[in-house]
């Protein structure tokens, strides 16, 4: 394991949000992001899981820099890419590409499935000939399990599953070597879940891609990841490989987290006594002064409320909670 | 005598496309107390199967066939004499001695009504009890879900909660006039896992403690697993399987049932086995496979699956499967 190599370092990142009303109103600002660090390798999926309001997107969208973060680094291949513009911004794109939650909302209902393909080539300029250009649609289509003969058609004439292969298509469209994958399959029924992730899989063993793979589904985000980082109210409260992290949690959160997962067994799940978490998650305009899982944890001391617990290294884990400091 | 009973429910509702059949032929019954769950992909049926049993169906809806006894009544809408008399007796029912708890609860309360009149509401259509008195009965409701300081909460609009607690309070509206049946349809699909997880155990000891039978509408076989102790497969607007939690989650008969639970990851297991995913993606009920609806998407599909819907066969007296599988000339031990 020691030999991997990085391709995505994120260090200290914060992407906060302006969200104040009204001239005189005193200034909100929504930590969404709020100093989180982590490494993504080569060849690697990274699943990101948390509740709705956690900041999970928000990260996913900073790092393909659909957001401009605060402060903090982001390096991709040795490069700080935080604050690239124009030009170099562009090129950086087509190394990294995206996969959207929706698959009804991030196709253009008015292009041909062969056109919204073919659009990510022409920006990048990667053929020079439309034939050159249309050889590898079909290629595309074919690898994501579509027929040749969808390239005329659009959209609204596929299934929601089938809308995100074409979504797949055209992330792969540039030969990208990383992609964010924003709950690629919330939106999917249960039979057809299964078909999205078997087919990421078998892309990531051919190309060689690396994921950062944005979820709630906790049972296919272990499924899919190599390393699991687990995020609460804009922290990363613990990091680790995804089958350390299941069988043995360490964060408080994370065994509560863990515990809520319903399990597809009668026996298992009616015996499973879950650990039911009190009240819901802070709002991030006025998080807790200390640990922001202070509110809710079962195991909180006077000092947790009172200041922030640095990540720190348990094992193969970081983990950002007083419960381990030596 | 069984609680619910629903023989032979077939509704279409007409488009300007032709007619949807979304559910066919479907029969089950459903005993006092008893938590029955009903599951399926988007498009399969059970969310209408269930919006006909309470009269809720949209304008285009129509029940073709089949009867409906609930509580010892006929309350098929072909028993009435017409649909005036239909409709009021279905407004007598529904909030009262049957509820109804959605997916979206901010879509179901109304956001310009404060908290207490729209618990305070069914109380006072369906009982004698005085205004007062029904605030009473709304603040005990508001403590039994687990809102805190209630007394305040009751006076706020919905979009002062959050999500989970817009959801409580939705379930307390439900349980105003002690329901004998409680409809949930994904009430928990909107939440987060944690959030989830409180709402799944609030259902679970409420009926504990009113006895209320709960029909739960999911496609989530881990909300199945820990809540329902009966457990119905439809798929293409069919009941394909039936049968207790153990019987659908051990011993399948439906090669749809065993697909899907084949298709979720299980996360006590380690190994990078893939998944098994069910090819293909369901029929359109506009125009329905003539035989059996998976015929398809099957791997063990047969001749006779195209062209003839399979008859139920029983393994006991709960669990019933309908796939030719079981006939027996099918070719068993493959």
């Amino acid at each position: 394991m020691s030999e991997e190599k990085t391709i995505l370092k994120v260090t200290n990142l914060k992407t906060y949000f302006d969200v104040t009303k009204g001239l005189f109103s005193p200034k909100q600002i929504v930590k969404a992001v709020d100093g989180v660090s982590f490494d993504v390798y080569e060849n690697e999926t990274f699943g990101l899981v948390g509740e709705s309001g956690c900041g999970k997107s928000t990260l996913g969208r900073t790092i393909v820099k659909l957001y401009d973060p605060v402060s903090g680094t982001i390096e991709f291949q040795g490069k700080d890419i935080s604050s690239i513009k124009g030009a170099e911004l562009k090129a950086f794109r087509k190394d990294m590409q995206m996969i959207f939650q929706d698959p009804y909302a991030s196709l253009n209902p008015r292009m041909t499935v062969g056109e919204i393909i073919k659009e990510p080539m022409i920006i990048h300029k990667i053929y020079d000939t439309d034939e050159e250009r249309e050889a590898r649609v079909v290629e595309l289509l074919k690898i994501v399990g579509l027929k040749p003969d969808h390239i005329r058609r659009y959209p609204s004439e596929f299934s929601g599953g089938q809308r995100q292969r074409i979504g797949i298509a055209r992330a792969l469209a540039v030969n990208p070597k990383f992609i964010v994958c924003d709950e690629p399959i919330s939106a999917l029924d249960v039979s057809i879940q299964a078909q999205v992730i078997n087919l990421l899989k078998d892309i990531q063993n051919e190309m060689g891609l690396s994921y950062l793979f944005i979820a709630h589904d906790l049972s296919m985000v272990k499924h899919i990841s190599d390393r699991i980082g687990v995020m609460y109210l804009g922290h990363m409260m613990e990091l680790g490989p995804s089958n350390d992290v299941y069988h043995r949690p360490l964060h408080p959160y994370t065994v509560a987290l863990l515990s809520a997962i319903p399990i597809s067994d009668p026996d298992i799940a009616k015996a499973k006594q879950r650990i039911v978490l009190e009240g819901e998650i802070p709002s991030p305009i006025n998080p807790p002064k200390g640990c922001p899982f202070s509110t809710r944890c079962p195991k909180a001391t006077e000092r947790c409320k009172n200041e922030m617990p640095q990540q720190i290294q348990v094992g193969n884990r970081l983990v950002s909670c007083f419960l381990y400091e030596k | 005598m069984a609680l619910l009973d629903v023989k032979n429910l077939t509704t279409v509702f007409k488009t300007a496309q032709g007619k949807v059949q979304a559910v066919r032929d479907v029969s089950f019954t459903l005993d006092e107390g008893e938590v029955l769950g009903i599951v399926g992909e988007s498009g399969s049926g059970k969310s209408q199967t269930m919006y006909t049993i309470m009269g809720l169906l949209a304008d285009n809806g129509i029940i073709e066939s089949g009867e409906i006894y609930f509580d010892g009544e006929d309350i098929s809408p072909g028993h009435f004499a017409n649909k005036k008399d239909y409709d009021k007796k279905m407004l007598d029912i529904r909030g009262n001695k049957m509820a109804m708890i959605f997916q979206d609860p901010m879509t179901f309360l109304n956001p310009v009504l404060k908290i207490e009149t729209q618990l305070v509401e069914p109380l006072l259509n369906h009982t004698d009890m005085t205004r007062a008195q029904a605030k009473q009965r709304a603040l005990e409701l508001m403590r039994l879900v687990g809102i805190p300081s209630p007394e305040k909460r009751i006076k706020q609009y919905p979009f002062e909660f959050s999500g989970g607690m817009r959801q409580r309070i939705v379930i307390a509206i439900a349980l105003t006039c002690n329901p004998k049946l409680i409809i949930a349809d994904e009430p928990t699909t909107a939440l987060d896992v944690t959030i989830q997880a409180q709402v799944l155990e609030l259902i679970d000891n409420l009926r504990k403690e009113t006895g209320a039978a709960v029909i739960m509408i999911t496609h989530d076989l881990g909300v199945v697993a820990k809540l329902c102790d009966r457990v119905m497969i439809m798929y293409g607007g069919k009941l394909v399987e039936q049968g207790t939690d153990k019987d659908i989650f051990y011993n399948p008969k439906h090669p749809y049932t065993s697909g899907l639970l084949k298709c979720i990851a299980n996360p006590e297991d380690d190994s990078d086995k893939p998944l098994e995913p069910i090819a293909g993606s369901p029929p359109d009920l506009l125009n329905p496979p003539k035989g059996c609806p998976f015929v398809d998407r099957c791997d063990l599909a047969m001749k006779v699956c195209k062209d003839y819907m399979p008859e139920e066969t029983s393994f006991s007296d709960v669990h019933k499967c309908k796939c030719w599988l079981n006939h027996e000339y099918a070719k068993k031990g493959e």
